[in-house]
């Protein structure tokens, strides 16, 4: 299967994938986040100057329909696997931003044939913390507007009449919202095996995080990269939990340095 | 008609100084439970004079909430099974989007038939919007998961056979065979509660008893959509039993005694707004159509109760006349009491059974024994008598 440039919708095992693809090099594909895929982020241009950006949209975002009886990450996770193959993409980057994280790792403790590097930007996923600890924010104890103020840093990102929204974009963001409660309801954004399965994936990973991120801390994404094989931990200043949204430029400058990056040496 | 005293079993005396919160959030520290004991104490003895008297039950359960101290419907009705006589035990409902075990559910409410020598009515609700995070069932997927807890308790309570199995998305089951199985054969009448026709749709198929609230002159709709698709499968009209409707029930002596009484119960309508905003509307709960429309309209819903002559009213901050004029509150002497039910019902088409929510709020016991008694004594006769309005001009409304 090939993918034309540009918004295409292509059929995998009868379900249909909403595919973003631009720019041209080596194939890089993005995971978007729980708040949906938005071409029109600078981010994926940035990406695409130097790479070739393949961004599918999650099944139950977008407009696809949801897949009967998709309500779990390893749902998403093993459609890619037929999609990876069915476009029979080798050394390829993955780069997954939130709840697109979670879906990176779900795929690449599986297997990392089609990656050659990986880069986890805010990822949910996994449980640090004891029964008592809440490590991830709790995302429906805010109202959306309050949510958007925890989200990002610069609090221009948050302030948006959303009534004046487009349509379509509502329409997105209430997919979106829907979405992610599917999967990520209970347990709360994460899948309590996951954490063990890491050390699995030992091909080169960053993983890259907002410094101001208050959905899931700094902290957790340390403890996200002590349980891969073979990262390292950054973050980008003034960001919050969306630095690809928030600081575009230094976001795209940390990704593409990373994967273009010869190997570098285990930790 | 029949009439089911109905009371929220309120912890009433949080409701002062809440900060805004009166749902989910509120410490329980805010309980006292020596003076909750004595209040619960009392809504039962209130629900025993009400068996008395003549009316038939109606409890609810609700969860992290002031508003209602029953956390679950099976201790209530446990409890009345055992201490009432006569009147049917309607729940309305039990929440089985929130529940994880419909086998759970399966056994108490047969055991609840059997204790009650067969006067349990089995109300089945998803439940409502803001308990899904105390709950922590997911709020996505609650219709499918709704119905399918609903299909597996009605296949417990009719086998008879030996166990059965039941393996699905949602559900895991191997052994099925619940004992006691049903006093009431095949098994209690179901019913339901809805705001939206979709909904009217599927309860009007299956024939259930389909109740709303605070829908008042907006309700024919909703039964008109049910009586529809109720034809449409039974091949006849459906009898006015199928229909239930809750209102706000204050009656007096005299008509200032009515009103006064009608303040009180206004009150539980005027806690609504106390849910915290986070909580009303759970992703996945309303459709995304729903949630785009509600989106353009910067989160406020749309108008849902409407006066006679088309006025919107809100319900959270309604006066009482509001209320009255609106077919939420049925408020006044028992002659007005009696005509504001009769011409509501006109208004339905016919409507079998009036689920009185006759004790709210602040309401004293005193209040409430007389708000009971009265009406049992001059209206609730009356509305026994009472003749459903002639089902072909219903339909030809």
């Amino acid at each position: 299967m090939k993918l034309a440039p540009g918004h295409s919708t292509v059929e995998i095992n009868g379900i249909e994938i909403e595919i973003d693809c631009r720019g041209s090099g080596k194939p890089l594909l993005f995971l978007h986040p729980e708040i949906g895929f938005d071409r029109a982020e600078p981010a994926l241009e940035l990406l695409s100057r130097s790479a070739q950006v393949i961004a599918p949209t999650h099944p139950g975002y977008g407009k696809a329909k949801l897949p009967p009886g998709f309500n779990t990450i390893d749902d998403i996770a093993y459609l890619y696997l037929d999609l990876l193959e069915a476009l029979d993409l080798r050394d390829a980057a993955v780069v997954g931003a939130g709840i697109g994280g979670w879906i990176a790792t779900a795929i690449a403790v599986k297997t990392t044939a089609h990656f050659r590097k990986m880069v986890l930007v805010d990822a949910f996923g996994i449980k640090i913390g004891d029964r008592e600890t809440r490590d991830i924010f709790d995302m429906y104890f805010v109202t959306e507007a309050d949510l958007a103020k925890v989200i990002y840093c610069d609090q221009q990102f948050a302030e948006r009449d959303v009534s004046k929204l487009p349509e379509e974009t509502l329409y997105a963001l209430a997919r979106a919202r829907e979405a992610t409660s599917l999967y990520g309801w209970r347990p709360y954004m994460h899948d309590p095996k996951l954490k063990g399965r890491l050390h699995r994936i030992r091909i080169p990973s960053l993983v890259l995080w907002g410094a101001e991120d208050r959905i899931v801390s700094p902290d957790y994404g340390r403890a996200y990269c002590a349980a891969l094989a073979n990262a390292h931990f950054a973050t980008i200043e003034r960001a919050g939990h969306f630095p690809h949204v928030e600081r575009p430029e230094e976001f795209a400058r940390a990704v593409l340095g990373f994967i273009e990056e010869k190997e570098r040496s285990a930790p | 008609m029949k009439v089911f005293h109905f009371t929220e079993q309120p912890y009433s005396p949080a409701w002062k100084d809440h900060g805004g919160a009166l749902r989910i959030t509120i410490p329980n520290k805010r309980l006292d439970p020596k003076l909750a004991g004595d209040l619960l104490h009392r809504y039962y003895d209130e629900w025993q004079l009400a068996d008395e008297l003549g009316f038939n039950i109606m409890v609810n359960e609700h969860h992290s909430t002031a508003t209602c101290m029953a956390s679950t419907v099976v201790v209530t009705l446990s409890i009345l099974a055992r201490i009432t006589k006569r009147a049917r035990l309607l729940v309305l409902g039990y929440p089985l989007a929130h529940r994880p075990d419909p086998l759970r559910a399966a056994e108490e409410l047969s055991t609840i038939d059997v204790v009650s020598r067969g006067r349990l009515e089995m109300g089945f609700v998803k439940g409502v919007p803001s308990e899904f995070s105390p709950s922590n069932a997911n709020p996505v997927g609650v219709e499918e998961r709704f119905w399918e807890a609903h299909d597996f308790i009605i296949k417990a309570m009719t086998s008879h056979d030996g166990p059965f199995n039941w393996e699905s998305e949602n559900f895991h089951y191997r052994q099925v065979n619940i004992w006691p199985r049903p006093y009431q054969q095949p098994h209690p009448p179901v019913w339901s509660t809805t705001g939206s026709k979709h909904n009217a749709v599927r309860l009007g198929q299956k024939g259930y008893t389909m109740a709303t609230l605070g829908t008042g002159y907006a309700t024919r709709a909703l039964y008109d959509t049910y009586r529809a698709a109720y034809r449409e499968t039974h091949r006849r009209s459906p009898p006015p039993d199928r229909f239930a409707y809750l209102g706000l029930m204050a009656v007096g002596e005299t008509e200032a005694e009515a009103r006064r009484r009608g303040e009180l119960v206004a009150d539980y309508l005027r806690t609504l707004p106390f849910t915290p905003a986070p909580f009303r509307n759970p992703p996945g709960f309303i459709s995304v159509d729903a949630n785009v429309q509600l989106m353009k309209a910067a989160g406020r819903p749309p108008a849902r109760s409407f006066t006679k002559d088309g006025r919107a009213i809100n319900m959270m901050t309604g006066s009482v006349q509001d209320l009255i004029d609106a077919g939420i509150m049925f408020c006044g002497t028992p002659d007005q009491v009696y005509d504001q039910i009769v011409d509501f019902c006109g208004h339905c088409g016919g409507m079998g059974n009036l689920l009185s929510m006759s004790h709210a709020g602040f309401m004293s016991h005193e209040d409430t024994v007389e708000n009971l008694t009265l009406f049992s004594k001059e209206v609730l006769p009356r509305l026994e008598a009472f003749r459903q309005p002639d089902e072909a001009a219903a339909a030809a409304e």
